[in-house]
């Protein structure tokens, strides 16, 4: 076989296999889709988290507006401090309200963010500060079993 | 007895001396090589282009293998739309890499071996010493970048294959829903974590998968008899080597952070 010709089915094949690798990134993948361009940061304090990961979507009315980008434990006030970076197109007011949610009753843990009625809006590295902890199923049933417990106590007497 | 065993210890760590030596060796004369790089492209269009029937063909089928067993599992939970994650994530994480360095391994691998080896019984390496041409830079250094560049790209395009085969199980065949199986997929595919990992890997393999090949062949008893058992080990090696790799790879690439 001539060179040339060789050198052609190599080209097509390498082309092929980049092209594979482009359609793995941008259709079954979330290159295309996950990465906002431009971001601020935002920060929220939580008293407990749940099980929520870096990388985990932020939510405001259900579409994506941001990633969870740094978790960690604040030794000050003893609280876990979240960032996150937010898509530079959405803005939210002063008064916004972070929330820690669960998609489905097995799902993932997200944050949402209801915005509030405040004129001025957050801007980068501003800390969010009204927020509502993760739902932990433990505390959520020991809970109901002290209630339980206390009415069951409080019929006897 | 035991001087038996000792004696095949011995061989083994100086086989796998000689195996550590091959590769340096390898690695130094690659820039050699190099500098005629139609050789190498010819190994690719060998071993690459040749081996994309077998790779398309088998990526289609097991995407729609997995297509229609993860829709068989899922739908009894009620979240058949979940079925173009299962696809995406078990053919881009693990089946991807693997299953076409397996392929990769007894259609190109086993065929080196086999070249390179017939070389070394009719002498041809001797000879090609005899002319100050070096039989590593011309013969092994192409077919074992050959295989090193064609294996991310098979692996890439099993992948491929194979999403679009469970593409059409699930949603021509079995009307899942294509929206909830696109967007699910993009959702939860990552690019750095899952495919970036894939492409690793496979690389890893390419690596492992050459390697093995060329070195069996080069290493070879220049007989018939030796040729083939070559071959065989050539095979044989490579598997052990893919899987024992992609337990390692894995461990290292995919722990909850």
């Amino acid at each position: 076989m001539s060179r040339k010709l060789l050198d052609l089915w190599v080209g097509i094949f390498v082309a092929l296999g980049l092209a594979a690798m482009l359609f793995l990134a941008l259709k079954v993948g979330n290159l295309s889709a996950g990465n906002f361009a431009e971001t601020y940061p935002l920060t929220a304090k939580f008293a407990n988290i749940g099980g929520l990961k870096v990388r985990a979507p932020v939510k405001s009315a259900g579409v994506v507006v941001g990633r969870v980008v740094d978790i960690y434990f604040d030794t000050k006030d003893y609280e876990a401090v979240v960032t996150f970076s937010i898509d530079q197109r959405y803005r939210f007011p002063k008064d916004t309200f972070a929330l820690i949610l669960t998609a489905g009753l097995l799902g993932e843990q997200y944050v949402g963010l209801d915005p509030g009625g405040d004129e001025k809006m957050l801007t980068a590295n501003d800390v969010i500060a009204k927020t509502q902890s993760a739902v932990v199923l433990e505390s959520l049933i020991s809970q109901f079993m002290f209630n339980k417990a206390s009415e069951g106590s409080g019929e006897q007497q | 007895m035991i001087t038996s065993v000792g004696h095949r210890v011995n061989e083994a760590l100086q086989r796998l001396g000689f195996a550590a030596r091959f590769f340096v060796m390898l690695l130094l004369w690659s820039g050699q090589s190099f500098r005629r790089l139609h050789l190498t492209i010819r190994e690719l269009y060998f071993s690459g282009f040749q081996s994309l029937l077998i790779i398309l063909v088998s990526g289609l089928f097991i995407g729609m293998v997995l297509g229609m067993q993860g829709y068989e599992t899922l739908q009894r939970y009620g979240s058949a739309e979940a079925l173009g994650v299962l696809v995406a994530l078990s053919l881009v994480r693990e089946l991807g890499p693997v299953v076409a360095a397996l392929l990769f391994a007894s259609r190109a691998g086993s065929s080196i071996t086999a070249e390179i080896g017939l070389m070394k019984a009719t002498e041809q390496l001797t000879a090609m010493d005899m002319m100050a041409v070096n039989p590593i830079a011309r013969v092994v250094a192409p077919r074992f970048w050959g295989g090193v560049i064609s294996m991310p790209l098979l692996a890439a395009l099993f992948s491929a294959a194979g999403v679009f085969g469970g593409y059409l199980i699930g949603v021509v065949f079995i009307g899942v829903d294509e929206g909830a199986f696109w967007s699910q997929m993009q959702a939860s595919v990552d690019f750095r974590y899952d495919i970036w990992s894939g492409i690793v890997k496979s690389f890893v393999f390419g690596v492992a998968v050459s390697l093995i090949a060329v070195f069996e062949g080069y290493d070879a008893v220049p007989t018939a008899e030796g040729v083939s058992s070559s071959i065989k080990s050539t095979v044989v090696q490579s598997a052990l080597a893919i899987l024992a790799l992609d337990f390692v790879l894995t461990s290292f690439m995919f722990r909850e952070a």
